[in-house]
Formats: C-alpha cells, sequence, structure tokens
C-alpha cells in the first residue's frame, strides 16, 4: 500500500482549479478505485462518469497526467505514483463539473448521419446471407464504445473547436462501418465531403493511438473513406463518366 | 412555488437497456409520443456489458432446435416455477426479434454458409447463442440505438426518476431530477413502461454498475404493484477475483462454452463430482465427451462446466468452504489448456473472447491463452421483479408496464444464460406494443401537486441536516457500502433462516441510518445527492429479497437454504408475493402457481 496524491479538476462552467487529494493506493488498483474512493472519503459531491468498469461502456473518459484515457482500465502500477498523479476533464468538450464534460454534440451529430438501409433480403425467410471474410473489417469498427476519447484528442475538435464543420474520428468510423457493411445501400460519401468534413483530417493517427478499442482508425477508416470521396469526385476519368452516365 | 419543466409524451419508457430501448421503438412505431428517460448517456447501459449472445432457437447450427426444445430448457433452468406463457411467448418470438435486429444492421458472427452463428451456453440443449465474439450486448445495444434515434423518440439522458405519480390508482406519468443541474422535471404520460434492470448494487461482489440501485422495482412497489420471486437473485459463476478492486467484474460464460474447464487448487475438474439428477441424461461423464460437445460434435453431451449458473456457482462455494480454492479465495478457470487439442488456440481464443483476453490482460496482468483465471461468484442478475401480465405485461397497476430484468416470471428460480438478451427484446417489444395500446385507449390522468411537492421536499432535505445533530449526519457512501455488506453476509448464495433474521433486523438499522444522510455541495452533478437517493430503492428491493428469502423454506434454482437444503414440491406450488400494506410496511404473501397449459405439460414431459 502506497499513499498517492491526486490533483483533481474541480468546478463548474464558470470556475474551477485543481485540487489535491491524498489516498491509499493498494494492489491492483485502477485510477477509476483511486477517485471512487476520494469520493467516498472526501468530496462527496465529485462529480465523475462511469458504469461498467471492465472498459465496455465508455463511460469513464478522462485525462489521466495529460494522456486521454478510460479510468477503468489504467492501473495505478502503471503511473509514477511518486508524484502528483493529475486528472482533468476531456478537453475538446465543454465542461460540466469536475471531470465530466457536455458531449451531447456528439449524439447529435450521429442522428444526422444517413441511417443504415439493407438490401432486400437474400432469402425467402427474409434473412441475409454474409460471408464472415466479409464482415470482418466493420466488426472491428462496431467494437466502438464512444468514449469519444478519439473525438478528444483530434486537433480539428479540440485545437481548432471545428465542431460545426468536422463530425470527427469517432464518425468516421461509424460512418465506415455503415459504408462498409454489406448489406448497406445508403450512400453517404457527397455528405462525408460537404457536411461531414473528411477533408480536415490529415492523418496523424492521434485518434488510432489513444483507442481503448485498438481500432486502426485512420487506417482502416478514415484512409478507405478518403479514398471512396476522392473517387467519386475528384477522379477525372470518374468525372468523364458520370457527364454520360444517366442521372441517379 | 416549486420549479419544474414538464414534459408530455403517450408513452414514457424509464430505462434506456435492451427493454426500454425496444419499447420505445415498438410504441414510437404507432406514431405516438415517446419519451425515454436514463440515468446515464445513451448506449451506456447494462446491456452493453452483456458478453454471451441472445439465446435464440434460430436452428442454423443444430436443425433439431426449435421453440419447444428452447421453452422446455428454459423451464427446466428455472426449475418449474416460471411462468409458462412467457416462457412460451419467449421461446417462439426471439428468432424473429434476432432477425429484426440483423434488419437494422447487427452484424452477427456467421455460419460457414453465412447464416447467424450460434453458440453452445450452459443449460441450453443446442448451440443457440447468435454472438458477436464476447461483446454481444455492445452489438445489440448500439443496433437498437442507432434505430432508435431516427424513430422520434425523445431522450432524456442523465435523468432520474424518483417517483411514479398516480392519479386514483392508474399510474400518470414520473417526477425525476436532471443529474447536470439538479432540476426537477415532470412527465405526464398515458402509459409509462419501466425497463430499469437489477439490484445488483444492493450486494458488496457485482458485476452490476452503479445504476443497477432497483429503481424500477421500487418505483412500482411504492405505486402499489406486487413484486414476485424476489428470493432469486442469480450469484454469476464466475466473477474476477483478484486484484481485489476489480472483484466482481463478470467472465463470461462463453469462456466455458468454447472450452474452457473449472479446476480446484488440486487441478480437479471438481465439476464432475456433483451432477444434478435433473441434467444427468445430458451431461458428459468424462472430459473427452465434454471436449467435443464444445466443438460442436451433435452426438457428444454438455460437459458439466456448462450446467446451470445457480449449481455451479454453488460448486465453486463448496470447493472454496472445503480449503480447494485457489489462493485468492476462488477457483481456477482454464481456456489455455486447449492448446493440447487445437494448434490455433491462442488465435482462436483471441478471437472468440477479445474482451476477455484484453480485460485479463489490462486489469489483472494474466494472459488467458497462457495462463488460468481466478474466478468465484458475482451478484449479476434479478429473475424476481415486478409482477406483469405475460401477454401485456402490464402490472398490477394500470398504466405501469415492465420489461427485462424488472419484470418477474420468465427465468423461474434461475436464468440461463442467453436467455436475458432475448427477454429484452420479445417483452421490450411486448410491453411498448402495449403501452402503446393503453395510451390510445386512455386520455391523460391528473397529475398530483401535493405528491410532487412532497417528494421534492424529501429530496431536498438531504441537503440539510434531516433534523439530526451534525455529529449524527451519515455519509451516503458508508451507508450504502454497509448494505452492501450486509446482503451481501447474511442473504447471499447460501442462506439460513437465523442469518435471513439478522439481515432483516440489520436493514431495519440502516433504515434509520439512511433517514440521516446528509449530503455536500449543491444539487448540481452531485454523485452523493444521486447514491443518497438511490438508497430509498436499495432498501426497497435488500428488504424484499430478504423477507422473500425468508419465505421460502426450500432450496430452489439461485435460492439456496442451508436450513432446507432440498427441493420441495410443496412450496413450489406457490410464488412469493410482496407488496405494500395499508401502513407502509412490506408484506409477504402466497399466490399459487398457475398450472401449465396442457400442451405444454405434455411437451416438457416427452422432453424429460
Amino acid at each position: 500500500m502506497v499513499m498517492a496524491t491526486f490533483k483533481l479538476w474541480r468546478g463548474g462552467r464558470d470556475a474551477g482549479r485543481f485540487e489535491d487529494y491524498q489516498t491509499d493506493i493498494t494492489e491492483g488498483m485502477v485510477v477509476l478505485d483511486a477517485v471512487h474512493q476520494i469520493q467516498a472519503e472526501q468530496a462527496q459531491d465529485l462529480a465523475v462518469r462511469w458504469n461498467c468498469k471492465a472498459g465496455k461502456c465508455g463511460s469513464c473518459s478522462a485525462e489521466v497526467n495529460g494522456s486521454p484515457k478510460l479510468m477503468c482500465m489504467t492501473r495505478c502500477s502503471d503511473i509514477p505514483l511518486d508524484k502528483p498523479v493529475t486528472i482533468e476533464p476531456m478537453k475538446a468538450f465543454p465542461l460540466i463539473k469536475d471531470l465530466v464534460t457536455d458531449v451531447s454534440w456528439n449524439f447529435q451529430v450521429k442522428k444526422r448521419i444517413k441511417p443504415f438501409k439493407p438490401r432486400q433480403p437474400d432469402a425467402d425467410d427474409g434473412t441475409w446471407r454474409m460471408a464472415q471474410a466479409d464482415i470482418d473489417r466493420v466488426q472491428e469498427f462496431r467494437k466502438c464504445i464512444e468514449c469519444f476519447l478519439c473525438q478528444d484528442v483530434c486537433h480539428v475538435l479540440r485545437e481548432h473547436q471545428m465542431h460545426d464543420a468536422f463530425i470527427g474520428p469517432r464518425f468516421f468510423v461509424y460512418g465506415a462501418s455503415l459504408e462498409m457493411h454489406p448489406l448497406d445501400v445508403e450512400n453517404r460519401l457527397g455528405d462525408l465531403k460537404d457536411t461531414d468534413g473528411i477533408g480536415y483530417c490529415n492523418i496523424t493517427k492521434c485518434c488510432t493511438k489513444v483507442c481503448p478499442e485498438d481500432i486502426t482508425i485512420t487506417d482502416n477508416a478514415i484512409i478507405p473513406l478518403k479514398e471512396r470521396v476522392v473517387d467519386e469526385f475528384y477522379d477525372p476519368l470518374q468525372k468523364l463518366f458520370r457527364i454520360f452516365r444517366p442521372k441517379r | 412555488m416549486l420549479n419544474y419543466e414538464t414534459h408530455e409524451y403517450d408513452v414514457l419508457v424509464i430505462g434506456a437497456g435492451g427493454a426500454g430501448l425496444r419499447a420505445a421503438i415498438e410504441a414510437s412505431a404507432t406514431r405516438l409520443s415517446v419519451g425515454l428517460v436514463c440515468k446515464s448517456l445513451l448506449g451506456k447501459a447494462h446491456t452493453v456489458m452483456a458478453e454471451g449472445g441472445i439465446a435464440a432457437a434460430l436452428a442454423n447450427v443444430d436443425r433439431r432446435d426449435d421453440w419447444k426444445v428452447h421453452f422446455t430448457d428454459t423451464m427446466r433452468g428455472g426449475q418449474y416455477v416460471n411462468n409458462w406463457r412467457m416462457a412460451e411467448l419467449h421461446a417462439k418470438e426471439a428468432p424473429a426479434c434476432v432477425r429484426e435486429l440483423e434488419a437494422w444492421g447487427a452484424l452477427f458472427d456467421r455460419t460457414p454458409d453465412g447464416r447467424i452463428l450460434q453458440r453452445n451456453f450452459g443449460g441450453h440443449k443446442y448451440p443457440r447463442l447468435a454472438h458477436v465474439g464476447d461483446r454481444t450486448g455492445l452489438e445489440m445495444i448500439r443496433t437498437l440505438q442507432d434505430h432508435g434515434i431516427h424513430q422520434g423518440i425523445e431522450a432524456h439522458m442523465e435523468c432520474t426518476v424518483v417517483t411514479l405519480l398516480k392519479d386514483d390508482g392508474r399510474v400518470v406519468g414520473a417526477f425525476g431530477y436532471d443529474r447536470e443541474r439538479g432540476r426537477f422535471r415532470v412527465f405526464r404520460a398515458k402509459a409509462v413502461v419501466l425497463g430499469t434492470g437489477g439490484v445488483g448494487r444492493a450486494y458488496k461482489i457485482t458485476s452490476n454498475s452503479w445504476e443497477y440501485t432497483g429503481d424500477g422495482h421500487s418505483l412500482a412497489y411504492h405505486a402499489g404493484a406486487d413484486l414476485m420471486d424476489m428470493e432469486f437473485v442469480q450469484f454469476h459463476p464466475t466473477g474476477m477475483v483478484w486484484p481485489p478492486s476489480v472483484r466482481g467484474i463478470l467472465v463470461t460464460e462463453g469462456v466455458r462454452g468454447e472450452g474452457g474447464v473449472l479446476r480446484n487448487r488440486e487441478g480437479r475438474r471438481f465439476m464432475f463430482d456433483d451432477i444434478p439428477e435433473l441434467y444427468r441424461n445430458q451431461t458428459s461423464d468424462n472430459e473427452e465427451e465434454g471436449w467435443r460437445y464444445t466443438q460442436g460434435d451433435p452426438d457428444a453431451r454438455r460437459p458439466p462446466e456448462l450446467l446451470t449458473r445457480d449449481h455451479v456457482a454453488r460448486c465453486i462455494v463448496r470447493e472454496i468452504k472445503e480449503g480447494r480454492g485457489s489462493p485468492h479465495d476462488g477457483v481456477f478457470l482454464d481456456i489455455a489448456w486447449i492448446k493440447d487439442r487445437l494448434p490455433t488456440a491462442e488465435e482462436h481464443i483471441r478471437r472468440k473472447l477479445p474482451s476477455m483476453y484484453h480485460q485479463f490482460k489490462q486489469l489483472a496482468g494474466i494472459d488467458i491463452t497462457k495462463e488460468a483465471m481466478e474466478v468465484g461468484p458475482t451478484t449479476h442478475y434479478v429473475m424476481g421483479g415486478i409482477r406483469v401480465d405475460a401477454d401485456t405485461q402490464m402490472s398490477n397497476v394500470a398504466g405501469l408496464f415492465a420489461a427485462g430484468e424488472c419484470a418477474a416470471g420468465l427465468h423461474g428460480a434461475n436464468r440461463l444464460g442467453g436467455n436475458s438478451l432475448s427477454d429484452l427484446l420479445v417483452f421490450g417489444k411486448r410491453a411498448g406494443r402495449y403501452a402503446a395500446e393503453f395510451a390510445m385507449e386512455n386520455g391523460a390522468g391528473a397529475i398530483d401537486e401535493t405528491q410532487i411537492e412532497s417528494t421534492a421536499a424529501w429530496a431536498l432535505r438531504y441537503f440539510e441536516s434531516n433534523g439530526s445533530a451534525p455529529s449524527e449526519a451519515e455519509n451516503p457512501y458508508r451507508v450504502q457500502a454497509d448494505l452492501q455488506d450486509t446482503m451481501q453476509d447474511l442473504v447471499g448464495i447460501v442462506r439460513t433462516e437465523s442469518d435471513l433474521r439478522k439481515g432483516v433486523e440489520a436493514l431495519r438499522h440502516l433504515a434509520e441510518r439512511a433517514q440521516r444522510v446528509s449530503v455536500q455541495g449543491n444539487r448540481e452533478y452531485n454523485a452523493g445527492w444521486h447514491t443518497a437517493m438511490d438508497l430509498r430503492h436499495l432498501m426497497t428491493v435488500s428488504e424484499a429479497i430478504a423477507l422473500a428469502a425468508l419465505e421460502r423454506k426450500e432450496s430452489r434454482g439461485a435460492h439456496f437454504r442451508e436450513d432446507y437444503p432440498d427441493k420441495d414440491e410443496n412450496e413450489a406450488r406457490d410464488s412469493i408475493i410482496v407488496r405494500r400494506g395499508p401502513d407502509g410496511e412490506m408484506r409477504v404473501t402466497r399466490e399459487a402457481l398457475p398450472a401449465t397449459r396442457a400442451d405444454l405439460q405434455t411437451i416438457i414431459e416427452e422432453m424429460q
């Protein structure tokens, strides 16, 4: 057992500061355990989101010593405890209180994306046939737990605050999961180019690095979507074809 | 004058896990206005943690499967105190509900011919669980969420309901607060559906999150609804036991479905030592046959690790009690051993059990492809809940519906793995449909201002010293922790009359302490205040569990009484009902279980 100091961000929209709390760390504790212990013993009204405590729900996102993490999957033994551990809320979203931010923008963005639209069923009983090999890549995207750490770390959102023109890595992954779904017949490429701002992503791969589900966001979702957008709108040959092709 | 926002809907759904979302989608299909209230953000409810799969007799993997076999398995697993009509509807309607998810975008793992793949699970005769690796719950909740947001449902996230509003015997709305600002909200509705999940936070060791404080059970109870089967609390046999901070986190039954075995510290597969009579014909008596079963051999019988959860949990407790447990008071669950049989074992484990691999690697520093896990029982699910009509899911209070874990009946004395997700779909859909019908036939009721005022006053009293001296003020987290210790120690897996009586007494004392709870800070996103208000629900369900457990003087399914260790068919004739008496006291009564319809009884007997 060691005594560790945690500097937690306390405060709401108008004023905030770091406050120091000391608490005992025992074997196996994760950062969320430490935060809960502080909450129960020293800071009853501390605001923190959590649910599953097993890396499955994506609620307890925060910045631990400056890096975006799920607090429930960050073991105290993996961070230096001889100096204070800072825990602060995600920066890409407005603060509500303490470690809790207003992530409602993400839910609004998702609502804007055209929903799944399946092709006609393959069999008379209304079912489809799909090969496992054809759904492997989409299953990778569907592992997303919507922790929004990728959004938090994306500089287009974090530094440039372009929430109106850019939907962020989470929703490119979502878009890819729909566009590459073997049954889906909807076309979202125009939206990806125009309203979703996929062009603003300059593939620095920050999102991929922080994904707790290890989704290869940039390489497997964003770049293939960018290629599809380029093929659709910027390929000179395709453009020629389109001139002579009857309108859809 | 009390300040609050008012929202009006035809149908109000409380809870946004699988049952709540499915109910909301169904109700909105009738073009009625639908409001959806949930304690967390959308998509974070407990359904997201479900791992193994959705049980449905699709017969994609084994053609012998059909609704009759699923029905029989469910009744046998529930030790025949299930509501037979719910078990029938569930078995018949689950396959269509799974296909519906696929039509909404869900991507289940596939069979070689491109259909939905199904896996083995405890108590299911054939491979029956549609799944996506070990993250089926995530697939299900995300599919429902992404479909639901386009159906015109209005969601109120991070909003907690404190009481149901009544007008002359009928439920006409709900009163609650938003977490962000702590402002009060009134929801007026012609019909209300509860899909609030379970009660796991009443116990110290649990796989459940902070939300699972029995809100729906308690809201319904205080509104006059009957609770039923509350003595049946499922302790999942395999929760993590080490390190201490992760104790209780679930380890999916899918590990055993893929060939994982349980061993004691002597290395012995102790599950072979005690195979119940009811399952003897279906269970293998040697390791070789058990392995073949997990690899899909249709002629092999299931290994004893895949017996029902109540039984496996008790066997694990026995091993630990008799000194044959693992170093940290658990037993060993070993999937790594399959490398002796499968050349590609490591890759196979990582592919079929990715989140288990990740969970142990990250939280316990254990590589499950190389080492055995340490596991022990964890409070997982409550079979008991709000007593509902099997077809419509309406409670005995008009306008109040319930579906999923907070409703009782389908699972009897023990739930089979995989039957929960299908329960949410089948009965969520039914609750939504019949709540919408009720809303179409009934106008909006009157809202009782005095009920709102008194509830608000109760909620705000926590910021005062509650009439007691500051030195006597109680910390809400402390009271909750002591309640969890009480339930764990006295109303846990192995029960006796004297422990249960001590438990009831301790709960009365805790109720007094709960009165003296006071909280710090203000109303904005104040976790201490939320914990204090949730205590009322936790106290209610804890008392209901303890009293019902005292009343059932036999051992059946998840309810094990050391002083009555055997099944007693006389006891099994009744359901134990908990309802609120006229003076607010909790009353326990018995009601005869309805006789199973003759044709269904024949099916059960034919499949013995």
